[in-house]
């Protein structure tokens, strides 16, 4: 099969590109960590209110300026819904739902995963900066959807 | 040789023009759902009647990204593979028919209960909602169409070998069959999950559904899905504009090199859709962004090959510099422009998807409104701008009419007004997105959070986008009755170009369809057997079904 000049430089500049684009993704991801979020527990949806550490949702402190946060997710709520966190805190949060599938968003930050019944989905966040952020269902879960909301506060 | 003048013979005419016409409906609903919902987002409007958002966004996925695509497609691939591997017999005709009637009892079944509010589940349908089982069997219908219509071209397909020994298949011809090659392997894991899964859930025999299996079986079909929808644009890209601007096809064989790799790379990806979800290893979810990144490849091919044809026949015509050949190319004719604009409009989205498809960067845009506005740019923009150009002529060719110069004029206008909408709504959807802002939402300050008041001016901005696409469909759609109904009698060209040098012996090689279909499947199997078996042998308690809206 024949190919013109141009195009084996064009296709050889352009796949160079793509293994580039692929080792900053894969070093990142594996060297450094950043992977999305990809827990691989599992959890019986209708059991969430009596499956730690779901039974008792909220912040639990784990170390210095270490924390949990898990918050179940149902239609149509994040309970809790309101957060204070401390600024600096390194903060892990597990999900889960209860019912159908959700997503999890804090708007402005990098916190975005999907929630679905039967898994749990964990994400870690250090809080550099004081302010509020917006907690917000990102996957269409019915009527509500757009009515489920919560609030971060980062304090001193 | 393929004659000028050579005519889709009539009956095949009227099994073409059926499907466009029921995709031309499908645009004038769906297009219309689609004002509705900006409107709606911008805060400054209700729906009327108690009319719940999410049935109109639910209607307006439908029928736009499954119906107008799918009846397209299929009407504009019988007529291209009728036109050039000639008339098809009654028996492959008639089958034509009985899968274009399975298609349209299958929307007119799903579009019945979606608008009486009985399937609100958007056209994911995602597993535990639960829709009424009569839209899973509508959408199982038109699955089972497409699949009578797809098998249909591959025995006219398999006559015209059998008729032209060694010899190698039309391009068109070849591109259709790639594509229908391409919709039966992936829709198998759309039919799995409806069949086995839901349809038995929704009518009650079982009563709990594996939730990641079940969207794990959807992204397997759904971003192929996207592919069945960029391939006929592309076969309009590498075989007719060619002809329109008075040029060759660049490289045969490379046209159908590119389709091949669009068969290898289209599947074993739909993970890039999953990156967020628990459930799935990182390792496999690398092993398909891998696998994802592939499709730059027969981009990159085809990008090459639309650029190399508008310069070698600008040259032809006594371009000079570097650029000289632009202004060669025949700026007034809708049948060029049209697609001209998809293919710009195609980098940023093109680039876009990289974007999504890349781990960290997705964590940021994932489910937020700048998604929506990829795939604005890549199929309501690049695709949907090629089939009006492809329209242009296709139409008036099985109509027996011609487009007048005021006809032509008016797309040209229509270009322009979509182009113009298109910036600002997939524009602001972007930066929306950026800032978080989710998508498949109805309107909402989050409990007038500061944050989610910053998004309204980018969702005003998305309504004015929308109102002047929504004017744009009111165009295209004159101007599509007046070829299919009011223009003048006549003879339309259905143009197919030829290659600069024809390379027979290369593209025969590529009718090596045992060879395609194996390296397809053996892909698949590498991508998704490991994570799926542990999808199983891990699987938490299943789902009972919830109604939430």
């Amino acid at each position: 099969m024949h190919m013109h000049k141009y195009e084996k430089i064009w296709l050889t500049f352009g796949i160079a590109c793509l293994f580039v684009f692929l080792t900053v993704i894969g070093v990142s991801a594996f060297a450094e960590g950043k992977q999305p979020p990809s827990c691989l527990t599992t959890i019986d949806p209708e059991k969430v209110d009596q499956t730690p550490p779901f039974n008792k949702p909220g912040l639990v402190k784990t170390g210095d300026n270490e924390y949990q946060l898990n918050i179940v997710v149902s239609a149509f709520a994040f309970t809790p819904n309101q957060i204070e966190i401390p600024k600096g805190a390194k903060v892990t949060i597990n999900v889960t739902s209860k019912d159908v599938i959700h997503g999890f968003e804090v708007a402005g930050t990098n916190i975005n995963m999907m929630v679905e019944p039967g898994y749990i989905n964990t994400i870690t966040k250090t809080f550099n900066q004081t302010g509020e952020y917006t907690i917000l269902c990102n996957e269409y879960c019915g009527a509500g959807h757009h009515m489920m909301t919560g609030r971060i506060k980062v304090v001193e | 040789m393929m004659n000028e003048t050579v005519k889709v013979d009539r009956r095949d005419a009227k099994l073409a023009l059926a499907h466009i016409y029921v995709a031309f409906i499908a645009l004038a609903l769906g297009g219309l759902a689609g004002l509705l919902q900006t409107l709606v987002r911008s805060g400054k409007f209700q729906l009327p009647a108690g009319i719940s958002y999410y049935t109109i966004l639910t209607t307006h996925g439908v029928l736009l990204g499954l119906v107008l695509t799918t009846f397209f497609i299929i009407g504009f691939q019988f007529a291209a593979v009728s036109r050039t591997s000639g008339t098809f017999s009654n028996r492959v005709r008639f089958w034509g028919w009985v899968g274009f009637w399975t298609m349209t009892i299958g929307t007119a079944t799903t579009a019945f209960f979606i608008l009486t509010g009985q399937a609100s589940v958007l056209y994911t349908f995602y597993a535990p909602l639960q829709a009424h089982a009569g839209f899973y069997l509508g959408l199982t219908l038109v699955v089972v169409g497409s699949w009578i219509s797809g098998f249909a071209t591959f025995v006219h397909y398999a006559r015209w070998k059998k008729e032209h020994p060694g010899k190698a298949s039309p391009l068109l011809t070849f591109m259709a069959v790639t594509n229908m090659v391409l919709w039966l392997v992936c829709t198998l894991g759309v039919a799995a999950t409806v069949l086995i899964q839901l349809l038995p859930w929704s009518l009650g025999i079982v009563d709990r559904v594996n939730v990641l299996v079940s969207r794990t079986l959807f992204w397997y079909f759904g971003h192929p899905l996207v592919y069945f929808w960029l391939l006929p644009a592309y076969m309009v890209w590498y075989a007719v504009i060619p002809k329109v601007i008075g040029g060759k096809i660049f490289s045969d064989s490379l046209a159908r090199l590119a389709f091949i790799l669009f068969l290898f790379f289209s599947i074993p990806v739909g993970f890039h859709h999953q990156l967020l979800e628990p459930g799935i290893t990182p390792f496999w979810k690398y092993v398909q962004v891998v696998l994802t990144f592939m499709v730059v490849i027969p981009s990159l091919m085809t990008a090459f090959a639309m650029f190399a044809t508008f310069e070698a026949y600008g040259r032809s015509k006594g371009a000079t510099g570097l650029f000289g050949w632009l202004r060669k190319l025949p700026w007034g004719d809708a049948r060029f422009f049209a697609p001209f604009v998809g293919m710009l409009f195609f980098i940023p989205a093109g680039a876009g998807g990289i974007i999504n498809a890349s781990h960290q960067m997705d964590q940021v845009v994932h489910n937020t409104i700048w998604v929506t506005g990829h795939f604005h740019l890549t199929v309501a923009t690049t695709v949907v701008l090629t089939f009006f150009g492809a329209a242009y002529w296709l139409v008036p060719h099985l109509s027996g009419r011609v487009m007048t110069k005021a006809m032509n004029r008016l797309a040209i206008i229509q270009t322009v007004v979509w182009a113009v909408g298109m910036s600002f709504m997939s524009g602001s959807m972007h930066f929306a997105g950026l800032l978080g802002a989710p998508r498949r939402s109805a309107f909402s300050t989050y409990g007038n959070s500061p944050q989610a008041l910053e998004w309204i001016p980018y969702q005003i901005a998305q309504a004015v986008g929308g109102t002047i696409l929504f004017i744009g469909i009111i165009l295209v759609l004159v101007i599509i009755t007046n070829l299919a109904f009011f223009a003048p009698k006549g003879e339309t060209e259905f143009p197919v170009a030829e290659a600069a040098e024809p390379q027979e012996r290369a593209a025969l090689a590529m009718d090596n369809w045992k060879l395609w279909i194996g390296i397809t499947i053996a892909l698949i199997l590498i991508a998704y057997t490991v994570p799926f078996i542990d999808m199983i042998q891990n699987a938490p308690p299943g789902s009972k079904g919830y109604k939430l809206w």
